[in-house]
């Protein structure tokens, strides 16, 4: 079977994050970059996926240049190839342009599965698979802490507030994964060695067949006006504990919510 | 206020590696802090380790032998062995003593003087983890002087009949496979010698307050009778041993700089944190003064590490130049884990923190793999001419 993963590259999670003063978008310069947590679930739950079927896995992503050290690091895990669309017009792409790119690169393209990670740590909105598989007019099944393939079937338990749902399809289908699904393998050193000779095709928004006018800052459904550095933490308050200490605690918990 | 920097971020360490050695670094470092730092100070308290389990991890990880070319190794430069050799000290000398040993000892050795036969036998069942090594040249009485050993190697038709004892092996108990150093009557030869030879026996060595997550042994051959393939073919006297020692001695030259960061990390952390008189002690001069020095120190060591790291991939490293890292580094991460250890106070000398076990483990690395006195002494010859020993 073939699998596409697409994936992204994102600010290092623990990392102070800051908005470009010119632009409002994220300040990518200042802190370290890593491949989104969850789009290593993704990778590895196709390399899973093709180690017990066959076939092949690449990986897609879409971002500057420093986005190749993710997909290298999807390829040092195991997976075959990589595609990366790559051009300044993409910068400051919203969640609808990216949806839009990512399918114009996807529908050229022969696979069985589409696989996300179910949201990026940067962002955290979790829309785009759902976006990407409207477009390519694919079965969305989202949210998944378990997959099965069985010929041309894929079947997943979506994980939801009060347990999961069984949910099926018939390939080509798109899927996308929670943390429960797997645990990522850690590169190997063989592994890391063998990614830097596998093949990464570059894209333009010309050689992908994206209209320019669909992607971008200035294409984007909403607009930074403006922003402002998250004040420092305050002292919290301290309680007294006069014989009342309990009910404070309650009262406190119940005031945020947490009961 | 400024942002705090990371002291190799202030050295810019990124900008002299490669990419292929930065994600080397880095799944060592993930796997370190997923799997070792969790329950290291648990394994340090009772001297007990899942050896067994973390060498088959490791394997998969392409830990063993990794900077070896075929036979299941993955082949990587050296400098990226030195990178994780410091990212596992920096979780404990221990854990990098078990690498080391297999890698650089043991497999090193069968692979650098054995025949063809001996390495596909062996080496790539060790790469994996599935068979563990040690390597026996130091004896109760022969430490820094191994040409005086005592064990030997006698001939009995086409076998050889091994007889001796050797002193605080690493992995002597638990491995599979030892590769032992014995007087013969064509000068040191180096043997593989499986454990489970009638003859051998391994008994631990209690009472350690040092390298407590690592197991070390002493060995006794009763009579071993060996195979006359038993033998490493291409190698004589003891250039053998010593040629595997300056593998193992580069990998501690870079293990040492990760345990003094870790110590540096965990006093920096540690002194933003801790307020006395109502500030940080890292506002305090005394405290900046010694953060600042520790800095420098590890930071000169990670340069020099890395220096020597590009000579080895050229082939140029001599082992003098192992001499002089060893000693610097050894010699810089035992005096940062005691001055760190001074920083955390009280608090420094519990396992709740690394530093007492950083600086309990530094102690036996001091003297290890050559001792401070011995390598200071090959480093005086080298710059005078006159050796002070022999």
């Amino acid at each position: 079977m073939k699998i596409v993963v697409c994936i992204k590259q994102v600010p290092d999670s623990w990392a102070d994050k800051k908005l470009s003063p010119e632009d409002s978008t994220l300040d990518r310069a200042s802190v370290d970059r890593v491949l989104n947590e969850l789009d290593e679930y993704a990778v590895e739950a196709a390399l899973q996926l093709t180690e017990a079927h066959g076939g092949d896995v690449t990986v897609l992503t879409m971002g500057p240049e420093d986005a190749a050290e993710a997909l290298r690091r999807a390829l040092s895990m195991g997976a075959d190839a990589g595609i990366h669309l790559i051009d300044d017009g993409l910068s400051g792409t919203d969640a609808v342009g990216t949806s839009y790119a990512l399918a114009q690169v996807l529908q050229s393209r022969e696979f069985d599965l589409v696989i996300f990670g179910s949201e990026s740590t940067d962002a955290r909105m979790s829309v785009v698979p759902a976006m990407v598989a409207e477009r390519l007019s694919l079965p969305q099944l989202t949210f998944a802490g378990k997959v099965e393939v069985d010929g041309g079937t894929v079947r997943i338990q979506r994980v939801t507030d009060y347990g999961y749902d069984e949910v099926e399809a018939s390939t080509p289908a798109l899927v996308s994964v929670v943390e429960k699904i797997n645990e990522p393998r850690y590169p190997s050193f063989k592994g890391i060695m063998a990614a830097k000779k596998k093949p990464v095709e570059k894209l333009t928004l010309a050689d992908a067949g994206i209209d320019a006018s669909q992607v971008g800052l200035a294409q984007a459904w909403s607009a930074v006006d403006s922003f402002a550095a998250r004040p420092p933490r305050e002292k919290g308050t301290i309680v007294e504990d006069g014989g009342d200490g309990g009910a404070k605690i309650a009262e406190f918990l119940s005031t945020q919510k947490f009961i | 206020m400024p942002t705090a920097q990371h002291p190799f971020e202030l050295y810019a360490i990124d900008s002299l590696l490669t990419e292929e050695q930065r994600a080397i670094r880095d799944t060592v470092r993930r796997y370190v802090n997923d799997r070792i730092k969790p329950d290291v100070a648990e394994w340090f308290e009772s001297g007990e380790l899942p050896a067994r389990e973390l060498a088959k991890e490791m394997g998969e990880l392409g830990l063993l032998g990794m900077h070896l070319d075929g036979y299941g190794c993955a082949g990587t430069d050296a400098t990226s062995y030195g990178l994780a050799c410091l990212e596992l000290e920096a979780g404990d000398s221990g854990i990098r003593s078990l690498v080391s040993v297999t890698g650089s000892l043991a497999m090193f050795a069968i692979y650098a003087y054995g025949s063809e036969e001996q390495r596909q036998q062996w080496l790539p069942r060790m790469a994996t983890g599935e068979l563990l090594g040690c390597f026996g040249l130091t004896e109760a009485d022969f430490g820094s002087n191994p040409s005086g050993m005592r064990t030997h190697a006698t001939r009995d038709g086409d076998d050889w009949i091994l007889d001796g004892t050797k002193m605080w092996i690493t992995n002597g108990t638990i491995a599979d496979v030892a590769v032992v150093w014995a007087q013969t009557d064509d000068g040191i030869r180096g043997f593989i010698v499986p454990t489970d030879s009638p003859g051998f026996s391994a008994s631990v060595i209690h009472k350690k307050m040092s390298l407590r997550a690592s197991v070390t042994a002493e060995l006794v051959f009763d009579g071993v009778r060996l195979p006359a393939d038993a033998i490493l073919p291409n190698v004589r006297g003891l250039k053998g041993p010593l040629g595997c020692l300056s593998e193992a001695r580069f990998g501690i030259l870079f293990g040492t700089v990760g345990a003094a960061l870790d110590c540096l990390e965990t006093a920096i952390d540690y002194s933003v944190s801790r307020t006395q008189f109502d500030r940080p002690i890292a506002g305090f001069q005394l405290t900046q003064k010694k953060l600042a020095d520790m800095t420098l120190a590890v930071g000169n060591g990670m340069l020099l590490a890395l220096h020597l790291g590009r000579l080895k991939d050229q082939h140029l490293l001599t082992p003098q130049q192992v001499s002089v890292g060893k000693l610097n580094n050894a010699r810089m991460a035992l005096e940062t884990a005691r001055e760190c250890r001074s920083i955390l106070g009280g608090n420094g000398i519990t396992l709740e923190y690394p530093i007492i076990r950083h600086m309990n483990n530094l102690e036996s690395v001091f003297t290890y793999e050559g001792t401070n006195e011995i390598h200071t002494l090959v480093v005086g010859e080298a710059v005078t001419g006159i050796s002070a020993y022999r």
